[in-house]
């Protein structure tokens, strides 16, 4: 057992952190709303991507740095800790390049991986559906095949940046006879058609963060099928696995500054020396704590002995429902501001509901665990 | 970054683990704590074994190895909820190793290393501790008082009132003593060592609760089908495996912490512990939820495990204690970083 960093990783961690003091993003614009939002992000990538530090995970063939697991962890870590945003592309970095290094052909990883890298194109995911959310493979978004293009008619959710995407990583049925798995097929889709209309899906917070795609036979060439005819189910799940490992901990590192500043404000008024509010936050820091630690000990284990413990299924789970606790006990923490729309503390405890169902419902990771952990039996689901 | 053992620890544990599963099955288990007895047998072995001295130096006749051997080494007599007095006396080796006089340890640690003698740790409070484990049988017993102070006092130096406490694989007596031997050292250091040793105990105890929970509910079926199946069921023992490993990462790092980073020690080690105790209690009680009417009867031998994790959390302090100590800690790194 070594809980420390090996120098080679410290060097890394080292030379992104004093790079990221060196050239902070500009400070994020105020008024031009999502138009302008989305240009400083991609601005921001641009810069990351000039200096190298846009995708570090990447084969160094591809532009990237051939970065360890470790590394690209300690690269989340350090983006969270200096409170900088998360590149444009992000989905296309983590999601998307990564899943055509797999599965695409040579003329796709040319064609495409540059211009996710330098955020010239911004990638999307069209996975879920309105009927098909935990039960992924029951989606009904068709691809049926004409001449050398196929024609894709369906519906789409919780797609986030859709409005300034240009491909669409969207999964859709090419096989009706065939058992739902095994129907489904990997398609690149461009965006820029009028088959595709985007609507804006306003959730809790007010704001709109993910969209719906209203898809009326668009046009997707052959070409660009990733994977095989039949094989999108396998396809999506590599691009599903790559999602959770890097971003972990960016998020495991936002929840420790949150709780820090809540410490610092239960201080502040006194609160640390209420038994109840120091139990809590205490319990809190645990958590905290036990996510890190969780969260490197699957990480190291698959890099040292080839396969992830138990620790890979319980981090998402245990993170979201502890930023959930957090955030509840920030807002009497903070008070009345907290209970206002237009502070950071009450989007925090509203946005923090979707933490237990996006990318997987803590449900269905309790199922994962008990099934592929503990080996329990699987409830037959309903025909 | 690694948190795998070494491959001697790794030996280590593979052979704690044969070793208690031949020589502490169920039912030897059970025998013992109706009588309310040592097993004596199991423990000259564990002696011969040189297990009671693994942490301590080689000095007083130890095996000189580190807190994580003697973690692995608690987790499996935790599993096997051993009736040894091994988790008491490495407590009382622990503190006086840690914040003893050289005359101290010359004169205790060469016994309890070998397992000759056997050691108590308690906290007291005026002179009394209400339940100290390990004390029925205790040649000398440390006691820790609310200031952090502690003094060792020999077994006929102080009033010992047995008790019937409810877990009975290890005897408990109330201890008043008015005069000891006071360690001069780090005492808060000893205790902080001790804390992780309990912790890695509670871990073990953890872990069988939730394998032997895992078993029956694959097995016991009702409405047609292996009660495992249902989610009210599966989900639970998804969240003993998830109170568990909590426990385990927050110990395993409090144990490299004693040997690599001491300084980090006393927050690694009040996390532990608050991890721990929590978890052994839930995740017992959970087992005993889970296996239904039999988990409430006498031979279905969760209980044990129940019994075993209620001891060990209120041990020096179980989940409340730790956070508020937590919460303090906190404050302190806040003060600390405040510019002046």
């Amino acid at each position: 057992m070594d809980l420390t960093f090996s120098p080679k990783e410290t060097a890394f961690r080292d030379e992104l952190r004093s790079w990221l003091a060196d050239n902070p993003p500009d400070p994020e614009p105020v008024d031009g709303g999502e138009d302008a939002r989305n240009a400083w992000r991609k601005d921001w990538q641009r810069r990351l991507y000039d200096a190298g530090w846009a995708a570090p995970a990447w084969p160094v063939e591809y532009g990237g740095r051939g970065a360890t697991l470790t590394e690209s962890a300690i690269y989340y870590e350090e983006i969270g800790r200096a409170r900088v945003p998360l590149a444009a592309n992000t989905l296309g970095i983590l999601l998307g390049g990564p899943t055509l290094m797999v599965w695409g052909t040579d003329e796709q990883k040319e064609r495409y991986l540059p211009p996710i890298l330098s955020a010239e194109e911004i990638w999307c995911q069209g996975f879920s559906e309105p009927d098909a959310g935990s039960d992924l493979a029951s989606l009904k978004t068709r691809a049926v095949k004409d001449g050398d293009e196929w024609v894709v008619t369906g519906q789409k959710v919780w797609t986030s940046g859709a409005h300034y995407s240009k491909w669409c990583m969207l999964v859709a049925r090419t096989d009706t006879e065939a058992a739902k798995h095994k129907g489904l097929t990997y398609f690149l889709m461009d965006m820029d058609q009028d088959a595709v209309v985007v609507r804006p899906l306003r959730q809790i917070t007010g704001e709109a963060e993910f969209n719906e795609l209203f898809i009326e036979e668009a046009r997707i060439p052959d070409a660009n099928v990733v994977g095989g005819v039949g094989n999108g189910w396998k396809v999506a799940l590599t691009t599903l696995m790559n999602e959770r490992a890097g971003l972990g901990f960016a998020l495991q590192i936002r929840l420790r500054q949150l709780l820090d500043d809540v410490i610092a404000e239960a201080a502040r008024k006194g609160l640390l020396e209420d038994p109840l509010y120091a139990d809590a936050l205490a319990d809190i820091h645990v958590r905290c704590e036990s996510i890190r630690l969780l969260a490197w000990k699957g990480l190291t284990d698959v890099e040292r002995y080839g396969q992830p413990g138990p620790e890979g299924s319980l981090v998402k789970w245990l993170w979201s429902e502890t930023n959930q606790r957090l955030t509840q006990l920030a807002a009497d923490v903070i008070g009345a501001d907290a209970f206002t729309f237009g502070d950071s503390w009450s989007y925090e405890l509203l946005r923090a509901r979707g933490n237990t169902i996006e990318g997987g419902t803590t449900e269905v990771l309790k199922n994962i665990v008990a099934e592929r952990v503990l080996g329990l039996p699987r409830l037959k689901a309903a025909a | 970054m690694d948190f795998g053992f070494t491959d001697d620890q790794r030996e280590i544990q593979r052979t704690a683990r044969s070793l208690l599963g031949e020589r502490a099955k169920p039912e030897r288990v059970r025998e013992h704590a109706e009588a309310r007895t040592t097993d004596r047998e199991l423990w000259h072995e564990l002696c011969e074994l040189g297990w009671p001295g693994i942490a301590i130096s080689e000095q007083y006749g130890g095996g000189g190895l580190g807190r994580i051997e003697l973690s692995i080494l608690c987790e499996e007599l935790g599993r096997a909820v051993a009736p040894v007095p091994f988790l008491p006396s490495t407590m009382a080796s622990t503190l006086i190793e840690h914040a003893g006089s050289p005359e101290q340890r010359e004169r205790w640690l060469p016994g309890l290393a070998s397992g000759e003698s056997l050691g108590a740790l308690g906290g007291s409070s005026d002179g009394t501790a209400d339940l100290v484990v390990g004390a029925g049988e205790a040649d000398v017993i440390v006691l820790v008082d609310d200031e952090g102070r502690a003094r060792l006092v020999a077994a006929g130096e102080a009033e010992i009132t047995p008790l019937e406490a409810i877990d009975p694989t290890r005897s408990a007596a109330r201890v008043r003593a008015q005069r000891g031997d006071e360690l001069p050292g780090d005492v808060p250091g000893g205790v902080d060592r001790a804390l992780v040793a309990i912790s890695s105990e509670l871990v073990g105890v953890c872990e069988r609760a939730l394998e032997m929970t895992v078993a029956y509910v694959k097995d016991r079926k009702q409405f047609g089908v292996p009660v495992g199946a249902f989610q009210a069921v599966s989900h639970r023992c998804a969240q003993m495996l998830l109170d568990t490993e909590k426990a385990r990462s927050a110990t395993a790092f409090a144990a490299w912490s004693a040997g690599a980073d001491p300084d980090g020690l006393a927050e690694a080690a009040a996390m532990a512990k608050a991890a721990a105790s929590d978890a052994g209690r839930e995740v017992t009680a959970s087992a005993i939820q889970a296996h239904g009417g039999i988990g409430f009867t006498w031979e279905a031998d969760v209980h044990w495990l129940f019994k075993r994790a209620q001891l060990d959390a209120a041990m020096l302090g179980g989940g409340a204690r730790q956070r508020a100590r937590l919460a303090a800690i906190l404050a302190e790194k806040l003060t600390a970083a405040a510019p002046a």
